[in-house]
């Protein structure tokens, strides 16, 4: 197994709400409520959760462009939130960006030989002066745009190359750690295939580790080794990509799961969404115990008080992480064909005599 | 999956925006705004009266051999000819033509330094205020609702009243008062609009961007924030700046700006009243300068703010 280059230990950023006349802090919009995870080297990870849910923050956590309000990043043994001056800017060579939305990650007024040159204007030592256009047109060329548009600036590119362009500025300084913040959701689908297919090369040739947000499950299943899903500021399950789409065993990711379209016309009528009742509660005043307990078909009086933790639970074929009490996997319909690791897996996954059957599970949601 | 990406690649580098043959020249915001102000009759003649008013500032000597301080009493109240003096004499017997052009510099010296003052002044608060936000963006956001509440007329005659002016003190001293009291009570409208404007940029992903990839503060200024923040400020700036010379005309009109032997439009409109109903021409020639100067820095920035704001095209 490989080691991991970035641990995240109880992560927690809560913005303060002001209110009245002298603006006192009256609350707390606890965005990011105490996440942990680990990225190994090499590794994709997606994290995938509605609007709201603290993605984002999670994310500029991680770039400490946000200070948190407790916990610790170690980045490849570094306490990323201890350095400061030099020494942190020696961390952000290692750990770089690719913005969501394309239109607004690229100032309008610089060439693109600016903006992917700046990360050598800011860190002089890592390509001497005379080779930068060199190091310039060869990351164009990387990311598979023309070179000699160097001179070009970013309002004469499409919406997919300047995604490119992003790319290749977050790449530049040959960074550990690329984190993606919904990198395809502002594009249209074909683009989105091209630049999910460009980081994949990426990532092969460059043995970069991704942290890949997006609200797209289909697109995490597709790029990711290891998904998380968060719910509220909290992590509800952590798993191998199989083990998130196939066998869920948080109530939260099932219902996520079930909301995906199929795109088999045959296995539709058998499919059944599961519809959440409510609306996600406010960050700023999160239900008590268990976070998801207000709109869970399976909640009971414990998860009122009790949090429950994200640590190993049985899902029917082994076990991974998950913060529910009443863990237990359902079936769930096979919603994109990726490989068919998962056919063999489902056929496992019938025999088994602990599934719960979806009758039960129906009595405590509505039908769509 | 390695063939499916090459494809794509590919595909999309061929797919690049059709103009590859026809324009190899970049194309910025401000070239795009030079094209539609080329295009701008209005930009035009402002741009030729102004460049006459600076003429007329520099070397006034190449639109009159007539010295402006040179009075002949016996000619006084002269009407205007086509022979005699074009403009007719004042007063005094100066040659208001002469004065006319001459009293130009006084207005391009005042309105140039007010307005340059006033940008320098205003940008570097409303940038610190904008970006650092916090306490500093409180203490100078106070600073200029007080200076605000001072209207600039009271404001410039207490200022002239407590630092008045005498036949000896030199022509530049005259001028430098005036700049003075217009930058203490100009820079705040720019201060604001600065902020809301850097306000407007910071957000911004590529402002985030700069700050992961380890760029400091004042590199993230320079070259991200400040240019993308200068186009509202750089266009009510000249238009401030035909304000600032009606301004000047208005302080000397008042005896409190530029005072004689000080040759200005002010000065000029000023001595004129005495004579309004009995000599007219004495007060139209400066006050038709005057107006034409501010009206041409109004219709210059009203070009250039056209121009700056992609939603006009």
């Amino acid at each position: 197994m490989a080691e991991p280059i970035l641990t995240a230990t109880d992560l927690v950023k809560h913005y303060p709400i002001k209110g009245g006349v002298l603006r006192r802090t009256v609350g707390h919009v606890k965005a990011v409520d105490g996440v942990s995870f680990e990225l190994l080297k090499g590794e994709t990870l997606g994290i995938v959760g509605e609007s709201g849910c603290g993605k984002s923050t999670l994310g500029r956590l991680l770039m400490r462009l946000e200070e948190p309000t407790s916990g610790s990043v170690v980045f490849d043994g570094i306490d990323m939130y201890s350095q400061r001056g030099r020494a942190m800017r020696k961390l952000r060579r290692d750990i770089q960006i690719v913005f969501q939305d394309p239109y607004t990650s690229l100032n309008p007024r610089k060439t693109v030989g600016d903006i992917i040159g700046e990360p050598f204007d800011i860190h002089p030592d890592v390509v001497p002066k005379n080779g930068r256009r060199k190091a310039v047109q060869d990351l164009l060329d990387m990311v598979g745009l023309n070179p000699e548009h160097i001179n070009r600036y970013p309002h004469q590119f499409s919406g997919g190359q300047r995604q490119r362009i992003g790319i290749a500025r977050g790449i530049a300084l040959n960074p550990k750690v690329l984190i993606c913040d919904e990198p395809v959701s502002a594009l249209d689908v074909s683009v989105q295939a091209q630049v999910v297919n460009l980081m994949e090369k990426l990532q092969d040739e460059l043995g970069l580790s991704y942290i890949f947000i997006a609200h797209d499950l289909s697109v995490v299943r597709h790029i990711s080794d290891r998904v998380g899903v968060m719910y509220l500021g909290k992590m509800a399950e952590l798993g191998e990509e199989d083990e998130i789409y196939g066998r869920p065993t948080h109530p939260y990711t099932q219902a996520l799961l079930s909301a995906v379209p199929v795109p088999d016309p045959t296995l539709r009528d058998k499919k059944e969404q599961i519809v959440l009742k409510g609306d996600v509660p406010s960050p700023a005043n999160p239900p008590s115990g268990c976070r998801f307990h207000t709109r869970c078909w399976k909640a009971q009086d414990k998860c009122k008080t009790d949090v429950p933790l994200l640590e190993l639970r049985p899902d029917g074929v082994g076990e991974h992480p998950s913060a529910c009490h009443f863990a237990s996997p359902r079936e769930v319909i096979e919603t994109v064909d990726v490989s068919d690791q998962e056919v063999v897996f489902k056929a496992e996954v019938r025999d088994q005599a602990s599934f719960e059957q979806p009758q039960r599970v129906g009595e405590g949601t509505q039908e769509s | 999956m390695t063939e499916a990406s090459t494809i794509a690649v590919s595909a999309e580098t061929g797919a690049a925006p059709g103009g590859d043959v026809q324009q190899d020249k970049p194309r910025s915001l401000a070239s795009d705004a030079w094209r539609q102000l080329k295009k701008n009759p209005i930009f035009w003649v402002s741009v030729i009266l102004i460049a006459l008013f600076v003429l007329m500032a520099v070397v006034p000597q190449l639109f009159t051999s007539t010295d402006p301080n040179e009075a002949i009493l016996q000619q006084a109240r002269e009407r205007p000819s086509l022979d005699g003096p074009w403009f007719g004499r004042d007063i005094q017997g100066y040659d208001i033509y002469a004065r006319t052009i001459h009293g130009a510099r006084a207005s391009i010296l005042v309105g140039v330094f007010a307005t340059l003052s006033t940008l320098i002044i205003g940008t570097a608060l409303g940038i610190i205020a904008g970006f650092y936000g916090g306490w500093i963006d409180a203490i100078v956001s106070r600073l200029t609702d007080i200076f605000f509440a001072i209207p600039l007329l009271l404001g410039g005659i207490l200022f002239m009243s407590v630092m008045p002016n005498d036949q000896n003190t030199p022509y530049l001293v005259v001028v430098g008062k005036v700049v003075v009291v217009l930058a203490i009570f100009g820079w705040p409208g720019i201060a604001r609009l600065m902020r809301s404007s850097v306000l407007q940029v910071k957000p911004n992903d590529y402002v985030q961007a700069a700050r992961a990839l380890g760029a400091s503060p004042w590199r993230i200024i320079r070259s991200h924030v400040l240019p993308n923040a200068m186009a509202p400020v750089i266009v009510v700036s000249t238009i401030n700046l035909g304000v600032y010379i009606a301004v000047e005309a208005t302080l000397s009109f008042l005896g409190i700006g530029l005072t004689p032997p000080a040759v200005s439009w002010g000065v000029a409109i000023s001595d004129a009243l005495v004579g309004i109903r009995t000599t007219p021409h004495m007060l139209l020639f400066p006050s038709l300068f005057l107006s034409l100067a501010v009206l041409a820095f109004i219709m210059l920035g009203d070009a250039i703010r056209d121009a700056f704001d992609p939603k006009s095209r």
